[in-house]
């Protein structure tokens, strides 16, 4: 593949020596016109995927050719868009390349159509003939300009090219336009009115196949037969020999060789004497003939003056019905996968690739398709694209998609929820977990608490859940107060995603219930994060001192029971922690163990003498 | 209908569409539309022609596939974009920046008209991780509301160099999206699916409601208010769940759609007929929610365009005007949904509807108008 590189410089104002390389692959890619191509064939790709495989015979079959049609409609919309694009451009460098690309994609949409006849469509004898017309007469040679020239002339009969514009029309077997030109030169030429006459009569005449069922083969070899006999007595009975150019015509339209190679220069392509060939010796051609034919044409044709071209080793393939092969050209010749990736895609739809193990094990498809998509992968928006070819390759298609799609640059939140969309929807949960993971790591280091749970969240991370509520209450202890009341306040159901988040959660609940006087209910939760083991044992201390106001309170809130359990964690906790005494800094901590018993000593003593007073407390 | 869709494909990504606005008498259909592109190691804002004028059909109809008429780099993906009046349009970037672009249509150019750099941030500049988006924009000549992934609200007044006023962390998650719902009132959605309303008369920097859905914190996406009923309010969540909200009373949803299949990108309600509602989602596909069906005998001047004088008493007035959106019951009332897209591959990020023309952007980097929305 084509490299391209470009050196980056690292900025920033340190002294540094070293370059960075931005090495690029498939600089195709890259071309703006292209992209258009890459989208809208990817639409078409995709439709052909999910198409009903239900149809059978005829009209799946001209379901595929639309599509195929299709595929061809989109290579012409951006010739015409590289076509403008290297006409409007200024820059001598860049309208070559805009040029070279035309042609590539001319050679690409002449190849398709071939391949479309005689494999997509595969035309049978008869149509496979007005087929070939067609093609040549679209592809191979321009005519149209020679032929306004010559019309709009005042006199076009004694224009210097009015007669190749008639033998182009007769190689091409453009019988009504040959004869209306013709006409001209009659009118102006009375001498020749006989001979005209006649060599008209015999163009209209000319037996042709036809694409409904009006006759069968038999029938039209038969005809063609009786016709070519009536040419060639004209022809020997020399009512031509005083008029070269129509002699030549009637020579032509015996089929002989020689006259049709003459106007070589008007045919310019190997493939087109061929097909004119065709026309004039053998109409009911069947496909599986034209590889000798084919032959002989290109041999005939090049004369052994120059050697054939890849263009012409593919067409060749084509006419030899080696598919493989010409699959095979093409990826050797072209710089990009996408054309054989799609054709070899359409032909397998059709059913005509036979699986071909490659030495990896998957077959053509498949590895064309990785190709593509993989390049696709390379481009900084194109990836999404990528996406959906891996999805259509049963075999590597999932591995390919999951180690690229992990390389994806998560600029900003937007496009780590696409990609995370992709992943969710083909259950590739590593990957969620992962992307989840670094971005809530980021939200984390920006301090967007609220953004990181929500990451947690997505991917049912209860270990980073766990990590957000510690930093939630680590802030608390050291300012006092809770930042991002709205999140913690409104937590929801996700609150059991994590122990640690139900406990902030609760937590909260308590501060709110506190603030609102309800200090039953306060002091029943409270107690209950520490028996139900709902608190974290380092925060067990910070539960302790928030209960002392509760225990000072006028009225008496916390019940024997509840006063016992208080003592007994107070217990569990300090005699945990028998180094902790010993610490002088830690009076802090001495005088709260102090307080505390104290204030469980006392409200033992009031609620001892309130239960053992009031009835039934 | 299908046909009177016209497509292009424009070689980047489209996330965001908008029309230009029409001029308050206006009688034509929309015209003049602008996209913005993301992904691109180029982006662009573009401004689009939508029918070959030149061309008009036998009724009059224009076919012909958007025409640009110019186009401007932008720095970083487009996150949102609105037009302030008929020449500005406000485009909120990724890299944290507000831009004013103004369109000269004398020789159709664009060029940046204000700037506001680092209108969202990551507070601490050392150990921050990389910028902090602009994620939505709103405006109303002359005031332009910003959100973005920092948490923070702007309130910015064009032609002034420095914000009014900036509510620093009002939301310990991402915004969204943001609205007015008032002309001193404005609705933000956030990632974990809370509706908040902030009342900017006040100085306090707490939100003066906030709503949330009942069940997981879902991520909310987008948000529209009804353009003549200002208690209602459409939301779009990360499940692709649509939500109706009557913000009078109570702190959750009135209904909840299931809509799409993935991310809901944008909820338009449309601006003069409000029965009919517009979602786009990842999943590739764009419903049309028609509720007119919902309301029945609805008096004759209610019809966009009849001014005829309504014989009915004040009573059934009354009734007749209670929205199709909050009696909606989808048992026993018939609401149409249709979605708009035949062959959906990917994402369809952008939509924006005006009179009878509907404008969307894909991640297939095309464009498509419809002229004929209601035909």
């Amino acid at each position: 593949r084509a490299l391209t590189g470009s050196v980056a410089g690292t900025g920033e104002g340190a002294p540094s020596t070293s370059r960075v390389f931005v090495v690029r692959r498939d600089q195709d890619i890259y071309i703006q016109t292209l992209r258009k191509l890459f989208n809208e064939s990817h639409g078409i790709f995709m439709g052909l995927q999910r198409s009903e495989e239900e149809l059978a015979g005829k009209s799946r079959k001209a379901q595929l050719v639309q599509v195929s049609k299709n595929y061809r409609s989109v290579i012409r919309a951006c010739m015409e868009d590289m076509h403008q694009a290297a006409i409007s451009t200024r820059d001598p460098a860049l309208q070559g390349q805009y040029s070279t690309q035309v042609s590539i994609l001319s050679a690409m949409e002449l190849i398709w159509n071939l391949c479309e006849i005689l494999f997509v469509e595969a035309a049978a004898a008869g149509p496979l003939l007005l087929r070939l017309l067609d093609w040549v007469r679209l592809h191979v040679c321009d005519v149209d300009s020679m032929v306004r020239e010559v019309l709009s002339s005042e006199n076009p009969s004694k224009h210097k090219l009015f007669w190749n514009v008639v033998d182009i029309f007769v190689l091409q077997g453009r019988m009504d336009e040959a004869r209306h030109l013709l006409s001209k030169e009659a009118s102006a030429n009375p001498t020749s009115m006989n001979m005209y006459k006649i060599l008209d009569d015999l163009m209209k005449k000319m037996p042709v196949p036809s694409l409904g069922n009006t006759q069968t083969l038999t029938e039209l070899e038969l005809k063609w037969q009786h016709w070519h006999e009536e040419c060639q007595r004209y022809l020997q009975d020399g009512t031509f020999a005083s008029n070269p150019h129509m002699e030549s015509i009637c020579k032509v339209l015996l089929g002989d060789e020689d006259a049709i190679l003459e106007k070589k220069e008007l045919m310019t392509t190997w493939y087109h004497f061929l097909v004119t060939r065709l026309l004039y010796s053998h109409p009911t051609v069947k496909p599986m003939e034209l590889r000798f034919y084919a032959q002989s044409s290109m041999d005939l044709f090049l004369g052994g003056e120059s050697s054939p071209e890849p263009l012409d080793m593919i067409l060749m393939a084509a006419f030899e019905f080696e598919m493989h092969q010409v699959i095979k050209e093409c990826s050797i010749v072209l710089s990009n996968w996408w054309f054989v990736a799609h054709l070899t895609d359409l032909l397998d739809h059709c059913k005509l690739l036979q699986s071909h193990n490659l030495y990896f094990g998957s077959n053509m498809r498949e590895f064309l398709l990785l190709e593509y998509a993989s390049g696709l992968f390379s481009h900084h928006s194109l990836w999404q694209l990528g996406v959906d070819y891996f999805d259509h390759c049963p075999q590597y298609g999932r591995v390919y998609l999951e180690l690229h799609i992990e390389r994806i640059p998560l600029s900003t939140e937007q496009k780590a929820l696409k990609v995370l969309r992709i992943c969710e929807q083909r259950q590739m949960h590593e990957q969620v977990r992962s992307i989840c993971k670094i971005m809530a790591m980021k939200a984390l280091r920006n301090n967007r608490l609220g953004s990181a749970l929500s990451w947690s969240i997505r991917a049912k991370d209860a270990a980073f859940a766990t990590l957000i509520s510690d930093r939630f209450l680590k802030d608390y202890c050291e300012r006092g107060c809770f930042s991002d009341l709205d999140l913690i306040d409104n937590l929801g159901p996700s609150m059991l995603l994590s122990d640690r988040l139900t406990f902030l959660g609760k937590y909260r609940e308590f501060h709110r219930l506190y603030g609102e006087k309800r200090f039953p209910e306060a002091a029943r939760l409270l107690l209950t994060l520490m028996t139900a083991h709902i608190a974290p044992c380092s925060f067990w201390m910070t539960l302790l001192t928030d209960a002392l106001p509760l225990l000072e309170q006028k009225e008496v809130i916390f019940s024997a029971e509840q006063t016992y359990e208080l003592m007994r964690c107070l217990e569990d906790l300090t005699a945990g922690n028998p180094d902790k005494q010993k610490f002088q800094d830690d009076d802090v901590e001495t005088t709260k163990v102090e307080m505390l018993r104290l204030a469980l000593a006392r409200n033992l003593a009031r609620v001892i003498v309130k239960e053992g007073t009031v009835e039934g407390s | 209908a299908m046909e009177d869709v016209s497509a292009k494909f424009v070689s980047q990504k489209i996330s965001r569409t908008r029309w230009r606005p029409l001029p308050p008498a206006a009688l034509q259909s929309p015209d003049v539309f602008a996209t913005g592109s993301w992904d691109n190691e180029d982006n662009r804002i573009s401004i689009w022609s939508s029918g070959d004028l030149g061309n008009a059909g036998l009724n009059g109809e224009y076919h012909g596939e958007p025409r640009l008429l110019c186009d401007i780099q932008h720095n970083g993906d487009v996150m949102d974009m609105q037009f302030l009046d008929q020449e500005r349009i406000v485009v909120a970037s990724s890299t944290g920046t507000v831009t004013i672009f103004r369109h000269h249509q004398n020789n159709q150019t664009l060029s940046a008209n204000h700037r506001w750099e680092k209108a969202h941030y990551h507070v601490d500049q050392d150990t921050s991780c990389g910028g902090a988006a602009c994620t939505g924009v709103v405006c109303s000549n002359p005031e332009i509301v910003t959100v973005g992934e920092d948490g923070r609200i702007n309130l910015f007044r064009a032609d002034q160099k420095d914000a009014v006023r900036t509510i620093d962390n009002a939301d310990s998650s991402t915004l969204h999206a943001v609205t007015f719902l008032r002309t001193t009132e404005i609705l933000t959605v956030n990632s974990i699916g809370q509706l908040k309303i902030w009342d900017l008369r006040h100085q306090r920097n707490e939100p003066s409601q906030i709503f949330s859905l009942a069940g997981d914190r879902v991520p909310l996406h987008c948000v529209d208010r009804h353009p003549n009923q200002q208690h209602i309010v459409a939301t779009g969540g990360q499940d692709g769940m649509l939500s109706i909200w009557d913000i009078r009373q109570g702190t959750m949803p009135v209904s909840l759609l299931n809509a799409h299949e993935a991310e809901m990108w944008e909820v338009h309600f449309h601006p003069s007929d409000p029965d009919h509602l517009f979602t786009c989602s990842e999943d590739g596909s764009l419903w049309h929610w028609d509720a007119s069906t919902n309301v029945s005998e609805k008096p004759s001047f209610l019809h966009q365009g009849g001014r005829s004088t309504a014989y009915l008493s004040h009573s059934t007035i009354n009734q007749s005007v209670v929205s199709a959106w909050l009696s909606n019951d989808p048992t026993k009332d018939r609401m149409e949904i249709t979605n708009l897209i035949p062959n959906q591959t990917l994402s369809v990020n952008s939509l924006d509807v005006l009179g009878p023309c509907l404008v969307y952007g894909t991640d297939t980097e095309a464009i498509y108008v419809n002229r004929q929305l209601f035909a």
